[in-house]
């Protein structure tokens, strides 16, 4: 009864194993789905299993996981610094679309000062995207939620837009723009993807991925200026009286923030799409990224795994349709795993199953 | 000017249409955020109901019931958020996310399974909401044709109208109302006296699920007559934005939601006759508010324990 006990507790007290049984439920919600459907459950959870066993495989889900790895970064650290930056939707997109027009106007630059180029537009932009919001809300006192969403709209209009414009537009038929140089690819060697039977997309983006994290890491641990926005975000009037500038604090948060989206979008255009479509509606890697941000707890590491989850369930779903199954299982898994996270304090309340009753 | 009288007819009526879905998801949206939930998942439920409604419209051949079930699809999900929200404590930002990834995913699915395809099959004119006062006043004068524009919007609209009156009244005369917003005020204070908060924010957030469902019913069940899965993509979002636009009051989430759908119904005008860029023009009405609020409507007083789990113990 004892050992039972210290169990239950040792559950009860773990927020990693939240996660996990939030998972675990997600896949089993799922599960009950398929049944009603009349799917085999094994032939789609295995077709989601089978995604991860080659090598091919595997640099899929990471070159999937990327943008939104750092998407969930930049949510994360909006969360970290008590602003919910829902619009990293719209920085993503302009982020995207301003390494485009470097990767294709500037294309004939060498590669490495490309790239960086790239990077640097993407974040500038971002970061601008963040930056009116936070000045929307200080000087005006304009509630943030509602300009992310018009400036989420604003980014995509003004992506389509710019995507017709001449000498950005493909030549050909495609409502979509040219592709980006060469130069600015950050895809493996075409020799190397092949001797090593990696996805043809496979890319650097990953390494960034992972010093963004370390980074990010150490902005909110290690620094104060990462205590300053946690102070912040804690108790804005607090950290007022304690003689921090919220307004600035808040203006630098979504700054760094919009960065990342805005880098995010970057990498998903330099390491996958190599060129940005006309949408008829809103990709989604922004609202990615705050699920990915709340799988992970808001923790760079946390976020980092996360994201390779989200990875692998976006491209094994999209895998499903070969065995019958909709690809919208993976929403309802997702949304069934953020759900259970949201109400986590049920497993918090685990240990005092037993109690009651004796 | 008689072109322009018709083209005004025109924006008239697809401001009206283009509003609808939004007011009711936006009156939904005001009755959870001024009891104090924060529900994000508006976007979600609206989804719901858009597929309930059309699909239960397709079968049953009454677009009444297949209305009203739409709404109450929504409520299902409202009831979901307030089940984690209300009940449980969640955060409800999460919680919200969460429905706005189970709603479509869900419907998707179902519609899958019926329809072997993520499209519902089209409705039949009787199967959609009724235009009520459609040809009325003849179509021989400008004025005729002016009239028959605008009064060509279904009968939702009418109804959204009288609901708008109906929920400004349940929130600012009544005793249940002002006991909703004071929830949202100050929990604590409301126990003490004896309002019973939990089941005070747990109908709310049932009711703004309704109501959103109900909205989401409207886009698919009268301009568009089948439910896709971009259907509803991103007009939950606005209609959260037209509340907060109007600082959380049924009468001000009216002018948000007119505002929308008349920057909409400009879009179709302008889009079909002249050379403006279309993805410019869709840009109007964003900015448009964006605008609007710096010069007339400035900071909005967000309910004070909005968004704060209330947990009774404490």
């Amino acid at each position: 009864m004892k050992k039972k006990k210290s169990f239950l507790e040792f559950v009860s007290d773990n927020k990693f194993i939240h996660i996990l049984l939030s998972i675990i439920l997600g896949f089993l919600i799922g599960a009950i789905f398929l049944v009603i459907m009349r799917l085999s459950v094994g032939e789609a959870y295995g077709r989601l299993l089978k995604s991860i066993t080659s090598v091919k495989g595997i640099t899929y889900v990471i070159v999937y996981a990327v943008p939104y790895i750092v998407a969930g970064l930049s949510v994360a650290f909006s969360f970290k610094t008590g602003v919910f930056n829902i619009g990293a939707e719209g920085q993503f997109v302009v982020g995207s679309m301003a390494a485009a027009i470097v990767g294709i106007r500037l294309g004939t630059l060498p590669k490495p000062v490309l790239i960086i180029l790239c990077f640097l537009a993407a974040m500038a932009v971002g970061a601008l995207w963040g930056i009116i919001v936070a000045f929307l809300k200080t000087k005006w006192g304009i509630n943030e939620v509602l300009s992310m969403i018009m400036f989420n709209w604003i980014a995509f209009y003004l992506s389509n837009f710019i995507a017709g414009l001449p000498g950005i537009k493909s030549d050909g038929s495609a409502e979509a723009t040219q592709n980006i140089s060469d130069n600015a690819s950050m895809l493996f060697p075409k020799e190397f993807i092949k001797k090593m039977d990696f996805a043809p997309t496979a890319n650097w983006g990953i390494f960034v991925a992972i010093v963004i994290m370390i980074v990010i890491y150490i902005i909110i641990d290690k620094t104060t200026l990462g205590y300053r926005l946690k102070a912040v975000g804690f108790n804005k009037n607090a950290a007022e009286y304690g003689g921090i500038n919220v307004n600035g604090s808040i203006m630098t948060a979504l700054a760094i923030s919009g960065a990342l989206a805005g880098l995010a979008g970057a990498l998903q255009l330099m390491g996958m799409g190599g060129r940005i479509s006309i949408f008829s509606s809103q990709e989604g890697f922004g609202f990615a990224g705050i699920v990915v941000a709340l799988i992970g707890c808001s923790n760079p590491f946390g976020v980092f795994v996360a994201g390779l989850f989200y990875g692998w369930l976006m491209y094994g779903g999209s895998k499903l349709n070969l065995v019958g199954a909709p690809t919208q299982l993976i929403n309802v898994i997702v949304g069934t795993v953020v759900f259970f996270i949201a109400i986590s304090v049920i497993f918090s309340n685990l240990k005092y199953l037993f109690r009651k009753k004796g | 000017m008689n072109n322009f009288i018709n083209s005004l007819g025109i924006i008239l009526y697809a401001t009206l249409v283009y509003a609808t879905p939004l007011l009711y998801a936006g009156l939904g949206s005001c009755f959870s955020e001024v009891s104090g939930v924060v529900n994000i998942g508006i976007e979600g439920m609206m989804t719901a109901g858009a597929f309930t409604g059309t699909v239960v419209a397709y079968f049953t051949g009454n677009p009444w019931i297949g209305f009203i079930c739409g709404g109450l699809a929504g409520a299902f999900f409202g009831m979901l958020h307030a089940v984690a929200t209300v009940l449980l404590g969640a955060d409800q930002t999460i919680a919200g996310t969460a429905i706005n990834m189970l709603g479509p995913g869900i419907v998707i699915m179902i519609a899958k399974v019926l329809f072997d395809s993520t499209d519902t099959i089209p409705l039949t004119a009787t199967q959609k909401i009724p235009q009520l006062f459609s040809g009325l006043f003849g179509t021989d004068t400008t004025f005729g044709r002016f009239m028959n524009n605008v009064f060509a919007t279904y009968a939702s609209t009418y109804l959204v109208f009288i609901a708008v009156i109906v929920v400004w009244f349940v929130f600012y005369k009544t005793r249940f109302g002002l006991r909703m917003r004071a929830c949202g005020e100050h929990p604590m204070a409301c126990e003490t006296l004896g309002i019973n908060v939990i089941s005070m924010r747990f109908l709310c957030v049932c009711l703004s699920g309704f109501l959103a469902g109900l909205g989401g019913a409207c886009v698919t069940m009268t301009v568009s007559t089948q439910f896709r899965p971009i259907s509803i993509v991103g007009q939950g979002f606005i209609a959260i934005a037209a509340v907060i636009f109007g600082k959380f009051r049924p009468q001000g989430a009216l002018v948000g939601c007119l505002l929308f759908g008349f920057c909409s119904g400009l879009k179709v005008v302008l889009g079909g006759s002249s050379g403006f860029n279309m993805h410019l023009i869709s840009m109007i009405p964003y900015i448009v508010t964006v605008i609007v609020l710096i010069l007339f409507v400035g900071k909005s007083h967000v309910p004070a324990a909005n968004g704060k789990p209330y947990i009774k113990s404490r």
